[in-house]
């Protein structure tokens, strides 16, 4: 489904963010991404949505070679993805309600359909009656809430999450990390980066651990996950 | 189809709102463009007013042909003769010189006739040709000026078509005035459009992460740059309005002291609408221009 070949990615400078990384995502998969900061994790979840592109190798999402997607297309292969960046980036002029409408008017859905998804979608992340608010007047968590029902309102196959838990204090992170395993059980391929993996150790994800821009570690989980062994 | 005009909808509505957020900038901008525009359209305006006079007088052109002082009855027929004679000739009339006089002192020039002891004015015939080819005028003048007992030949054309030489240099005058002030209205739209990218900066970078296409993000741009532009053409469509209310009464009376009659008219819907489309659309061009330039940084 996530195919990196050979992937590495420099940057004007010299600096290398990837060297030469590989591996392969399948259907269904929870994969928690952790390392170092500065280990290239974030550089490497943008190569999915083509924010950045690679300086060599191929990334390809269910067969597609992204790599080299013409400009116009790339809307295209975002609106089949879902996004939850290390700040919740909502838009403050608008309610909670309008910042998780904004996918579904970007595709053109008819706003009734619209209106029951993003109703759904709140009420997935715990937020349901509160569309009306201003992201202001929420917590960090509670924001961070938000951008993840605006990630899955467009039901996507594939969850990318770049720190979603970065700036939240542990109780919201726990709260945050069980929402990404309750996707993943609903059958979305989920990729987490992540400088704390033990927050989703409950869930047994697959690990891939990056430093200095490689691959050194991939660690699938054996056996089911604890919670559902019990 | 209906999701092109949903899309588009939803731009306007987005572009609306913008607008009305922030009612003064919107009303600055609005004034600007309209003062600008009302220039070049009371121009136009003006121009087409006395274009409908000149028209109104230049719809016959005539050859006046006096005749001298002795001329008789019989000079008189000949000449009539000669007239039915000419092939290019569409219609003649004969004024008596007593008539003259009385069409003279009816045009309120009687006074400066009032000191002399008889009527000095010749007899005369006023002739209007098949075609209004100035060349077969003057060629028509020089043969009859050469007829016996013609005094003299009038062109009566030739002031018209001064006045054409005017109204066509009046109308590029205002052609290159509607150029440079639609030029500083692409200017204004285009710095405002700037603005409004800088301050939806944020907004703009979400939206292409969640997969808005370029066309998506412009639309609203465009939609905006229009609409302050079709307010600005409201605005100067509404200044000459009311110019033409205030300035109709003096010209009227103005006309009348010249024994003419002169309506000033304004814009008609069609002119109307040629005002506001025209604002509308370089508001329209100077937010593409704007959304082409800045829209990549953004």
């Amino acid at each position: 489904m996530i195919v990196f070949e050979g992937v590495a990615k420099r940057y004007a400078g010299g600096y290398t963010a990837l060297a030469g990384i590989s591996f392969e995502v399948r259907h269904g998969e929870l994969v928690v991404l952790s390392g170092h900061s500065g280990a290239g994790k974030s550089t490497l979840l943008k190569l999915i949505p083509v924010i950045e592109r690679p300086s060599a190798g191929r990334v390809l999402i269910n067969g597609q070679d992204v790599s080299h997607l013409p400009r116009t297309a790339i809307p295209y292969l975002r609106r089949n993805l879902g996004l939850v960046l290390q700040e919740s980036r909502l838009l403050f002029d608008r309610s909670v309600f309008d910042n998780v409408m904004l996918p579904l008017v970007i595709t053109g859905h008819p706003p009734g359909d619209a209106a029951r998804r993003v109703g759904a979608a709140l009420e997935r992340v715990g937020l349901d009656g509160r569309g009306k608010e201003m992201p202001a007047g929420l917590s960090g968590g509670e924001q961070q809430r938000v951008a993840i029902a605006r990630a899955i309102v467009n039901r996507p196959s594939i969850l990318i999450a770049d720190e979603p838990t970065a700036h939240l204090d542990p109780a919201y992170a726990a709260d945050i990390a069980e929402l990404f395993r309750s996707f993943n059980q609903a059958g979305v391929t989920v990729l987490i980066s992540t400088h704390d993996a033990s927050l989703f150790s409950a869930s047994r994800p697959r690990r891939l651990v990056l430093a200095k821009g490689q691959l050194v570690e991939d660690s699938r989980p054996t056996g089911r996950p604890a919670m559902e062994a019990a | 189809m209906i999701h092109w005009l949903y899309l588009h909808l939803r731009a306007i509505a987005h572009a609306l709102r913008r607008l009305a957020a922030q009612p003064l900038s919107t009303l600055l901008s609005a004034l600007v463009v309209g003062i600008a525009l009302s220039l070049p359209g009371g121009g136009y305006l003006l121009l087409d007013n006395v274009s409908s006079l000149a028209r109104g007088v230049s719809g016959a052109p005539e050859i006046s042909l006096f005749l001298d002082m002795d001329a008789g009855p019989e000079d008189r027929a000949a000449i009539e003769q000669g007239l039915k004679a000419t092939p290019d000739l569409g219609s003649y009339r004969f004024v008596a010189r007593d008539e003259a006089l009385r069409q003279l002192e009816a045009s309120g020039l009687g006074d400066v006739l009032g000191g002399l002891s008889a009527n000095p004015l010749p007899d005369a015939f006023v002739l209007s040709l098949r075609e209004e080819d100035p060349e077969l005028f003057e060629r028509m003048a020089e043969q009859m000026a050469a007829w016996p007992k013609v005094a003299h030949v009038q062109l009566d054309s030739a002031w018209v078509k001064r006045l054409h030489a005017l109204l066509g240099l009046g109308r590029s005058a205002v052609l290159m005035l509607a150029g440079l002030l639609g030029f500083a209205l692409v200017i204004v739209t285009f710095n405002t459009i700037r603005l409004q990218i800088l301050t939806q900066r944020q907004e703009i970078a979400v939206s292409r992460l969640l997969g808005a296409t370029d066309p998506f993000i412009r639309r609203p741009f465009y939609w905006f740059g229009g609409l302050q532009g079709a307010l600005g053409g409201l605005v100067a469509l509404g200044t000459v309005s009311l110019g033409v209310r205030a300035l109709s009464a003096p010209v009227t009376a103005l006309a009348e002291t010249y024994g003419a009659v002169f309506v000033l008219s304004g814009p008609d819907w069609r002119a109307a609408l040629a005002i506001v489309a025209f604002a509308a659309l370089l508001g329209w061009l100077g937010a593409a221009i704007s959304v082409r330039r800045h829209l990549a940084g953004a």
